[in-house]
């Protein structure tokens, strides 16, 4: 077992990990944060992205031990008192049916418009392409970011 | 799905990296980002013993200005290679084949040493690697050792690495001048490669002085297309002379054959898009 | 007494936002892997690494022993109790429906049939304790290809041979249709094995307590799944209760009975303890029933003007090794669908069910229809190219005219209302069809090497299954009506419970705008309930695009009864005649004396209270409704594609994709545009990217979505939809969407790439229709000679 202490959505835990534990199945299993799916086992869906000091990662591809010290951004800890611009953008542009993929498409989607505030529909389309949905189609996800990004919301 | 147990080490330097390898024989890993070995530990087609975790050392980050080259460090991130101001200005080929890996959360652990170490002649930047003539350089029990990218990649997902040594870092020459293009063909954007063409190109006058081409899952290691940069070197600079030129590109290869393209298809894209991956580069 | 009728509906064709987003956006979901219960164990399987084989021992002492592993079993173990996955759909008399046992007892007839199984205290250690299991196999040879399954030297998959069924049906004299017919074209068409691949990887959680047992299950059906469970193993009907909690996209592909539900159920009432079992993704991509997987043979006559004599089909439809839940039925779904929008005086269709060394298939998106569409929509087009014809102008020289409405196909089929003019015209004026075609002649012109091709999809589709009657007709196992209940509050809310069990498609904010018109009840007054038996104990489940045609009917009774109950409990309290009272928007008021009304929540207050109740009157409101549709729905549509294609590599890129689709009256249009674009990606991938391929050895190859190429956003075009409207004579004028997308799709792209590749001799690609492919096709063309 090795030891870690990780911050997650603002709160710290200290635990005994199996080296083997996926980040994952620590954040669902051992900090209880089930807001974050698993959908492969091939880090080709995204829908366990999270944020990792600030940047997107998919938590299926990360062992927890790597996230010794890191500071961990879930779907949970995303909301800030009110809806996150992306969420709401989410729900008004009807961007989610069954909505497994949509809890790491809109972390996806908070990365790349930090990184890129004001992308085209090429820019979102190729941001998105870690993120696979199978309801939608990605239409409203695509306008869903471009509203949150004419919104303002730069992360 | 779930990794076979194995235990692990998180060494703060380098020398303490080597020597945690050194002990424990050919049962140990090194993971960097864990792009490329996660899923294979998941999969259980990898089952090390030991993990040896290079992502708290720092002397394996950074991106160093050398005069005529960059010194880039092994657990540099794809983000970081598409985003450092170094590599854009004096190496804007690797960053723009590392755009084109996976997807941005990939990117964002992946590491540039992490995908030579791995070896997979599907992965865009060994070709890359092998066409720049990078050395790569790596800390062994016996101390330094430099390898010229055109001895690393031995085989298969085998490299020239030992088992107890660690790649630090990546030497790439700076090729003021030259043109560069990565030609990246994949049956959707998360896909790897079916056949991917890095090339550059020096210019003289209406000419190409030289030209360096390196194949991606042309083979069990990446490979320079010699053939087809000895028809480049000399030619006018001009789409139909790179595409006379480019015809050349399949010779000597051993593509594989799977889902995605039978060898002789891949041959053919080899063709076609070194073609245009030599029209790139040389600004045609 | 006649049904009163909402005057001015609100809610109707309004874009509600979806009540469910809430949780879902902001990670408060319960998926069924989520569900954590004191105790529980986990299951994990041993399956087979071999395509068949007999299993000649099972030894799982060692796993036993392994620490956090409270027990391990093989097939033997459960040989007595396991019963046989059902088939609710023996499609002919004489069919052959082999045993099918949740885990392997003697033999294994596809990689990744259940052998044995391991409870532990957790994940990790049931993974790792399945490696100490010791299975002894005696590999037996596969069977893959249904073209040589029936040759007599094929291995047999089970004793009994490879053919499973042969189902004909006919109308009109196909013989008199094609002899002398001016024209006749064959082609022979692949539709290939897809893999459902819902976001949400299948999981079950099983507990009991006593003599019940309760099992959360990922999936579409739980009232049939809950029926079948008791049927299986025996269990009372009612000490089962089965819940669908949130659920990840179903497809068809949780429209099923599962090896893992059975064991599930079974391993909790022996070991006493909760269970629980979550796949991985490449386990699902093995053993999560599969799409499509048929060749057709197809033959169609015409006169010279074009018009369409007759239709002929002969399909070879893959079973996979075992029938599942309505396997066999899939194909025969199709069957009334291959005349498409077209009149004919003959059809003839032959379906032939071959039994392989693989995954069984099943109900995918379209289920039957999108095998049909495409068969008859590549063949419209090659039928043009014979005849010099506008594909067009083909069309429209065959369809079913507006003014022909409801019209009985040769088929059979009354297809209830349509506009196929005004749908294909709007797609080209949307499309700018003239301009591209215009752009096409200049590209083939001057032999540009990025050609253009326009394709084109007109279909009509039937769903909303099913008229009972006409599925009894079929020899299906169930019924295809639908439940719905509605429960007034004493504080004027209202509780919606349904026999619908939505995956993702927005129920519970449709059917508060259905109820809310009926009732005259505020959108938000209204909670829908649904996937648990215990809470809605009567139900048909969805799939089918049948929740709003046949659901949202069943919510409209519902509500005619609420009316008619509160119009008696209201003449008493406004001390009127019944018959005096004027219903309009949610309350009840006197003809000429608008003053003198009473409300539909005041109503409730009093029936709850029931102090002062008219004599021998029941003191509730509350209703049932269950409907039983006496035809399906056919929405129809036009949609057109433009591909670009590189034919130096072969590469495909969709230019741009126009939808006019005519689902009847919406009830909320952001869920049906939503319907249209998720049903048109699924289309379009099976046109260019997906195949769940089998090695000669019988090993499924592509069991990771690195291989299984689910399309991206970067991957997909964006699409213009559209619609026409032609009400449906159901009370709401609606017609299904879920699975319309799909239908149309995967032909609009085929023939647009055909058509872009005529000039150069290619007259088809076979799917998915990857880079590869084009490009030998061209060569092939190239080298053979042929151009046109």
């Amino acid at each position: 077992m090795t030891h870690i202490t990780v911050t997650v959505d603002g709160a710290r835990y200290a635990d005994d990990v199996e080296p083997r534990m996926l980040l994952v199945h620590y954040l669902r299993e051992v900090v209880g944060k089930t807001g974050t799916p698993i959908g492969c086992d091939t880090s080709n869906c995204g829908a366990c992205t999270v944020l990792m000091n600030g940047e997107s990662v998919k938590s299926c591809a990360v062992l927890a031990v790597q996230a010794d010290g890191a500071d961990i951004t879930t779907i949970e800890g995303l909301a800030n008192g009110e809806l996150h611009p992306l969420q709401r953008a989410f729900h008004e542009m009807h961007a989610l049916q069954c909505g497994y993929c949509t809890p790491g498409m809109i972390i996806a989607a908070a990365d790349l418009l930090r990184d890129n505030p004001h992308p085209t529909e090429r820019e979102v389309r190729e941001g998105l392409e870690g993120n696979l949905c199978r309801c939608t189609g990605y239409e409203n996800i695509v306008r869903a970011v471009q509203r949150a990004a004419e919104a303002g919301a730069t992360s | 799905m779930i990794p076979s147990k194995f235990d692990y080490v998180r060494p703060s330097s380098l020398d303490e990296a080597v020597r945690a390898l050194a002990d424990a024989g050919d049962d140990a890993k090194v993971i960097a980002g864990g792009q490329s070995l996660l899923p294979l530990l998941r999969l259980r087609l990898a089952n090390p013993e030991l993990l040896v975790d290079v992502g708290g050392i720092d002397e394996l980050r950074g991106v160093t200005d050398e005069g005529d080259s960059l010194l880039i460090g092994a657990r540099t991130t794809h983000y970081q290679l598409v985003h450092d101001p170094l590599i854009a200005e004096h190496c804007g080929l690797i960053a723009e084949t590392a755009e084109t890996v996976a997807d941005p959360a990939v990117r964002h652990r992946g590491t540039f040493g992490g995908s030579l170490a791995h070896g997979d002649p599907a992965g865009d930047l060994p070709a890359v690697a092998l066409a720049l003539d990078a050395t790569l350089i790596a800390r062994g029990p016996g101390g330094d050792r430099e390898i010229p990218a055109a001895d690393f990649f031995v085989d298969y997902l085998t490299t020239a690495l030992e088992p107890a040594e660690v790649l630090t870092g990546i030497r790439v020459p700076k090729l003021p001048g030259w043109g560069y293009r990565y030609e990246k063909f994949h049956r959707t954007a998360q896909a790897w490669a079916t056949v991917g063409v890095a090339a550059l190109v020096q210019r003289s006058n209406g000419q190409v002085a030289n030209a360096r081409i390196g194949l991606t899952n042309m083979g069990p290691v990446p490979v320079r297309a010699t053939a087809a940069e000895d028809a480049a070197t000399g030619a006018q600079a001009s789409r139909d002379s790179l595409r006379a030129a480019a015809s050349r590109a399949g010779e000597g290869t051993e593509p594989p054959a799977d889902l995605h393209g039978a060898p002789d298809y891949r041959r053919h894209l080899a063709r076609v898009l070194t073609g245009r991956a030599l029209a790139a580069a040389a600004g045609v | 007494m006649t049904a009163p009728t909402v005057a001015h509906p609100a809610e109707l064709g309004r874009a509600r936002l979806r009540k469910e987003d809430a949780r879902l956006i902001t990670g408060q979901t319960n998926w069924t892997d989520n569900i954590v219960l004191p105790g529980l164990l986990h299951m994990a399987f041993l399956r087979s690494p071999h395509a068949h084989a007999r299993i000649t021992s099972v030894n799982v002492s060692a796993a036993r022993q392994l620490p956090g592993v409270i027990a391990a079993y093989s097939g033997a173990d459960f040989a007595d109790e396991q019963g046989s996955l059902p088939c609710a759909w023996p499609v002919t008399p004489d069919i052959v429906i082999p045993a099918h046992p949740p885990m392997a007892v003697d033999e294994v007839r596809y990689v990744g049939e259940a052998v044995a199984v391991v409870v532990a205290r957790n994940r990790y250690e049931a993974a790792d304790a399945i490696e100490a299991i010791e299975v002894d196999y005696e590999p037996l040879p596969p069977v893959l290809d249904i073209r040589t399954a029936l040759d007599e030297d094929s291995p047999k998959v089970h004793e009994a041979g490879n053919k499973s069924f042969e189902w004909v049906f006919g109308n009109g004299d196909i013989d008199a249709a094609f002899s002398g017919a001016p024209v006749v074209v064959e082609r022979t068409y692949r539709q290939q094995r897809l893999i459902p691949s819902a976001m949400e990887p299948r999981a079950v959680v099983a507990a009991s307590t006593g003599d019940e047992v309760t099992l959360w299950s990922s999936t579409q059906i739980p009232h049939v799944l809950r029926v079948m469970l008791a049927l299986v193993t025996g269990i009372p009907e009612q000490n089962i209760r089965v819940i669908a909690p949130d659920v990840g996209g179903g497809f068809g592909s949780k429209l099923q009975v599962t090896a893992e539900e059975v064991l599930a159920v079974l391993i909790t009432r022996k070991l006493g303890r909760p269970v629980k079992w979550t796949e991985s993704r490449s386990e699902g991509n093995m053993t999560t029933h599969h799409g499509r997987d048929q060749w057709q043979r197809i033959r169609i006559a015409a006169d010279s003007d074009g018009r369409i004599r007759g239709l002929d089909v002969d399909l070879l439809a893959d079973m996979g090794a075992y029938l599942m839940l309505v396997t066999p039925g899939i194909p025969l779904l199709g069957a009334f669908m291959f005349n498409g929008i077209y009149k004919m005086d003959a059809l003839a269709f032959k379906c032939t069910g071959v039994f392989t060394t693989k995954m069984p298939t099943d109900a995918y998106r379209g289920a039957g229809r999108p095998e049909a569409t495409f068969a008859i929509e590549r063949t419209i087009d090659e039928l043009a190219v014979e005849l010099g014809l506008e594909p067009l102008e083909l069309r429209a020289r065959n369809w079913i005219a507006h003014e022909e409405f409801p019209y009985t196909t040769i088929a059979g089929l009354t297809y209830d209302s349509g506009n196929y003019e005004a749908a294909t015209a709007k797609a080209k004026e949307l499309f700018r069809y003239d301009e591209l075609r215009q752009e096409q002649a200049e590209r083939n012109a001057r032999n540009d090497p990025v050609r253009l091709g326009i394709g084109i999809s007109t279909f009509t589709e039937m769903c909303g299954l099913a008229p009972s009657r006409v599925l009894g007709s079929l020899s299906y196992g169930a019924g295809g009506w639908e439940s719905a209940s509605i429960r007034m509050l004493p504080t004027g809310k209202v509780e919606v419970v349904t026999g619908s069990s939505a995956h993702g498609q927005g129920h519970e904010t449709a059917w508060s705008q259905i109820v809310a018109d009926q009732l005259g009840v505020p959108f938000e007054d209204i909670r829908v309930l649904h996937g648990d038996t215990q809470v809605s104990p009567k139900g048909m489940d969805t799939y089918g695009s049948r929740s709003l045609a046949v659901g949202g009917m069943a919510l409209v009774g519902a509500c005619d009864k609420v009316i008619e109950k509160a119009r008696v409990i209201a003449a008493g309290m406004i001390e009127a005649s019944a018959d005096d009272l004027e219903w309009t928007a949610g309350r009840f008021s006197v003809r000429g004396d608008p003053e003198k009304a009473v409300t539909i929540g005041e109503i409730a207050l009093a029936a709850f209270a029931a102090h002062n109740l008219p004599e021998g009157v029941e003191p509730s409101l509350d209703s049932d409704h269950t409907y039983d549709p006496d035809n399906f729905s056919f929405p129809h549509g036009t949609h057109l594609c433009a591909t670009e294609i590189d034919t130096e590599t072969g590469m495909v890129t969709i230019r741009s994709y126009v939808a006019v689709d005519d689902v009847g009256k919406v009830v909320n249009p952001l869920i049906v545009e939503g319907q249209v674009h998720g049903g048109i990606a699924q289309g379009i991938a099976q046109a260019l990217y997906e195949e769940g391929v089998y090695d000669d050895a019988g090993n499924l190859v592509t069991t990771t979505l690195a291989d299984y190429l689910v399309p991206s956003a970067a991957d997909l075009p964006s699409y213009v939809t559209s619609r026409t409207e032609s009400p449906s004579d159901n009370r709401l004028g609606v017609k299904g969407v879920g699975e319309a997308g799909t239908i149309a799709s995967t032909p609009a792209v085929v023939n647009a790439i055909i058509d872009a590749l005529r000039p150069l001799g290619v007259s088809d690609v076979i799917m998915p229709c990857t880079p590869e492919r084009v490009w030998r096709a061209i060569q092939s063309a190239q080298q053979s000679g042929a151009t046109s």
